[in-house]
């Protein structure tokens, strides 16, 4: 009755799936790795008192992924898809290695540069690059699905190929070491004691839930990703709905570049962000977004990173190597697919509604 | 007992989707060496008949016979491997490659394993020569028109196939009129080589330019196969549509007056509006406080007149005058804000958003008006879709029911409320009664006169002739893409019937 219906809607919930994937993750480390959750403050030489543990470096390591995967919520919503996210990454990173120190990208690697510490570009210009960088990309995405028409697979195919080349031309096919402090802030920095990374998820999160759920635009990308003809009848421009989604994700994708290029103080055109696209699109669907578009849940999204996150630290610490972490990864979007097909959803329907219904009976 | 002559024969095909019976007992029989054109309006069973035949749908019930030997259509492709093809209205070649190796795809001469170029343009040469037309298979399918390419797929159809029958689907509804022409004579050298040829159209003068007989299906029953010579126009219309003659005389005998309209300022004027190969120019005045019919039978061009005023498509002749303003830019928001309003034909492809809810739905177009920004507030939104939901008498627990679940007279009630809720000076209704229950149907014509007494100007289209002379003050006809006719004041059916058909 009041609690049935209070479980159901629990159990309806966009972020109900994802977290009890969180869960079971979690549940199988406190069982096979008690340390896990092990978290203690050190004394950061230049942070001060931060808090450490598997736990905290999952939220700050999967940071740019759970960007990634809230600018992805909106291109799927709207029945698209977006590869070049890695890319964009990369781009976005290289720009901001190259404005820190723009000799490197023309000559080869000079030592007393690389030792000073210090730029000619003052920061906030850096990080306007950055940024510009990365929205300049979504919105030639925005052009190639909305205006010109193209599939998205493959208007987005074009940037995710020739984005990494576009990367290394930034940086003269360098990986660019960036000697630069202040820049770490954002990949390594601290606010009272927890990584600087969550504050900025938290922001672009609640920014994005304003911008979205605030105006009309989020009922709009959810109508253009259920029915677009139907959404164009009705007097809406789905095209400059559709422009907006890839921008904002390109605007994502920078952000995440940002952050990463600044956690491992370099910018690498090949490997930035190397198969974040795939990761992103993994986060969305377990968060419950279909791929074919409509109704959305960017929290959902950025649940499913950290489940990502988590799952990937875990098979690390169980001594996984590296170079089987996709074989691995498989496992979980295998396991992912099966959890949200019709099937099981029909299966716990019935679980949950003949245990309703048993309650009900019962008073 | 079968006839000789009869290639294909059908017999008592039934076939049942859940919730509609699409065909009932239809007999179809074709024989060699014939044109023969299948019609009805949208649902009357047409492409269930062709699906049944092609093996992409099984009967529940009923005998195929081919060649006089009962067959078991099991899919496309073993229908295929019997001998009958199907050339779709989308071509589903590939236009980057050449047109010899698509008449050939799989099957290409070989030499020492690999592909016999020469031997392979040969044969696709011949196969072309075939039909008397003038193609370089060497060249990209891409290089030649709609037309060109639909004979090259009837090509690979006759030759790869070596098909006894072919069913051509829609073939010329994106062909020009010299194209068709070509396109017409490939079939009749067809015709003369054996082949028995269905022809599925919407356009009745090349029904009878071409077709040696007629099928006419209606809500998934057999009306009649019937000679095409031995069967007027005007009879054919009325077959399709469900009329006897004898039943249009008694109404013409007991029509009556009708009241003169006051000359008005208009609130919409069309001059020579028109789109190639979509709308012949027409002209159109839509005035307020009345109710403008559109009668039309399917391809007519009623649909695509209602997307050039509503600006769906921009037209590429004549002008448009909203409230005494010429129209430059063509789009649903800038009709939208002029105040023109389209409840689409197709409810489901181009009205409702099925997995939004019946509130949402309703304050679209509205929020559309107001852009990106100024957002409804949701208890706003609740308020108007109650009023909607209210006033429409939508069956419904509540507005947050997702559109997808209501019934098809529902659905067209929200589109109808998200409409209204822009408080629209002129409301185009593209066939709003089809698919709904008769109790629905009734509602929505009775709201449709009430709209335009409150001083609205509706526009109603409807292949339904009975409500379209019920509910309208004027009436227009459309045929073949092309406006034939307007009446002033009442009309009977039998005159819509005629000027639909092209008999005077």
């Amino acid at each position: 009755m009041k609690l049935t219906s209070f479980l159901k809607k629990i159990r309806t919930s966009r972020i109900f799936w994802p977290l009890v994937a969180w869960a079971l993750i979690l549940i199988f480390n406190a069982i096979v790795a008690p340390g896990f959750f092990r978290l203690g403050i050190i004394e950061d030489p230049v942070y001060g008192k931060r808090l450490y543990g598997n736990l905290v470096d999952i939220f700050n390591n999967g940071a740019p992924l759970m960007l990634v995967a809230i600018g992805m919520t909106l291109v799927i919503a709207t029945g698209g898809v977006d590869l070049s996210v890695g890319a964009v990454i990369a781009i976005s990173a290289a720009m901001g290695a190259v404005l820190i120190n723009p000799a490197l990208g023309n000559q080869l690697i000079a030592n007393e540069i690389l030792t000073r510490n210090a730029t000619n570009t003052p920061l906030p210009l850096i990080i306007l690059a950055n940024l510009a960088a990365g929205t300049l990309c979504g919105l030639w995405n925005g052009f190639l699905v909305a205006k010109a028409k193209i599939q998205p697979m493959v208007a987005t195919l074009i940037l995710m190929v020739a984005g990494r080349g576009i990367a290394q031309l930034i940086t003269n096919g360098q990986i660019m070491t960036i000697y630069y402090t202040p820049y770490f802030w954002f990949g390594n920095g601290y606010i009272l004691g927890l990584p600087v990374s969550i504050y900025i998820v938290a922001l672009v999160l609640i920014l994005a839930w304003i911008l979205v759920r605030k105006t009309a635009i989020g009922l709009f990308i959810e109508s253009v990703g259920i029915n677009a003809k139907s959404t164009y009848y009705s007097g809406i421009n789905e095209q400059n709905v559709k422009l907006l989604a890839y921008t904002f994700c390109g605007f994502c994708g920078a952000i995440a570049g940002l952050i990463l290029s600044s956690y491992v103080h370099s910018a690498d055109g090949n490997n930035n962000g190397l198969n974040y696209e795939l990761d992103a699109i993994l986060a969305v669907v377990m968060g419950g977004t279909l791929m074919t578009g409509g109704r959305f849940s960017m929290l959902a999204s950025v649940i499913g990173a950290v489940v990502i996150w988590t799952f990937t630290v875990t098979v690390y610490s169980r001594g996984v190597p590296a170079n089987a972490l996709l074989a691995a990864k498989a496992v979980l979007v295998l396991l992912v697919i099966l959890l949200y097909s019709d099937y099981s959803h029909r299966l716990t329907n019935r679980l949950f509604e003949r245990r309703g219904s048993q309650h009900d009976t019962a008073h | 007992m079968n006839n000789p002559i009869d290639v294909v024969k059908m017999l008592a095909i039934t076939k049942s989707f859940p919730g509609v019976l699409a065909l009932e007992d239809v007999d179809f029989a074709l024989r060699k060496g014939e044109i023969h054109a299948l019609v009805g309006e949208n649902g009357a069973g047409k492409s269930t008949l062709i699906k049944v035949l092609t093996g992409v749908e099984q009967p529940d019930k009923g005998v195929i016979e081919l060649d006089g030997k009962s067959v078991h259509v099991r899919s496309p492709q073993h229908s295929q491997e019997l001998g009958i093809s199907t050339v779709y209205q989308e071509i589903n070649l590939c236009t980057n490659i050449s047109v010899a190796e698509n008449i050939l795809l799989g099957r290409e001469p070989r030499r020492f394993g690999s592909i016999d170029w020469k031997k392979m343009n040969e044969v696709a040469q011949q196969a072309i020569d075939r039909l008397s037309i003038n193609v370089d298979v060497t060249q990209p399918l891409g290089n030649y028109s709609i037309a060109i390419q639909q004979m090259v797929a009837i090509t690979r159809a006759l030759e790869v196939l070596s098909a006894k029958v072919l069913i051509l689907d829609e073939p010329t509804s994106s062909l020009d009129m010299h194209e068709t022409n070509l396109l017409f004579d490939v079939m009749r050298k067809l015709k003369s080589e054996g082949i028995g040829i269905v022809f599925i159209t919407h356009f009745l003068d090349q029904i009878y330019q071409i077709a040696d007989r007629i099928t006419v299906l209606r809500n998934g029953k057999l009306v009649g196969t019937y000679e095409a010579a031995s069967l007027p126009r005007v009879e054919l219309v009325a077959k399709m549509l469900g009329r006897t003659l004898a039943e249009l005389d008694a109404m013409l005998k007991e029509k009556s007056q009708e009241e003169e309209e006051k000359e008005q300022q208009h609130l919409v004027e069309a001059k020579g509006l028109g789109l190639t190969k979509s709308l012949e120019p027409v002209d159109l005045e839509l005035n307020a406080n009345e109710v403008l019919g559109v009668a039309g039978l399917l391809g007519s061009g009623r649909t695509e007149m209602a997307s050039l005023i509503f600006g769906i498509t921009a037209p590429d002749t004549g002008s448009l005058i909203v409230d005494g303003e010429k129209v430059n830019k063509f789009s649903p928001l800038e009709s939208l804000k002029r105040g023109i309003a389209l409840c689409p034909e197709d409810r489901k492809a181009e009205g409702v958003v099925g997995d939004l809810t019946i509130r949402e739905n309703i304050i679209l177009a509205l929020q559309a008006r107001y852009g990106w920004f100024k957002f409804i507030p949701t208890q706003r939104q609740s308020e108007i879709a109650d009023r909607y939901i209210q006033l429409l008498g939508i069956v419904t627990p509540s507005a947050e029911q997702l559109v997808k679940n209501l019934s098809g007279g529902n659905q067209q009630k929200v589109i109808l409320g998200r409409w209204l809720a822009t408080n629209p000076k002129v409301l185009i209704l593209d066939e709003p009664t089809r698919g709904i229950d008769v109790g629905a149907k009734a509602e929505i014509q009775k709201l449709v006169m009430q709209l335009a007494e409150e001083g609205k100007s509706c526009v109603f289209i409807s292949s339904e002739l009975e409500e379209v002379v019920r509910v309208s003050h004027r009436v227009a006809v459309l045929r073949d893409r092309k406006k034939v006719a307007e009446y002033a004041g009442h009309v009977d059916e039998k005159t819509l019937i005629q000027a639909m058909a092209g008999e005077t």
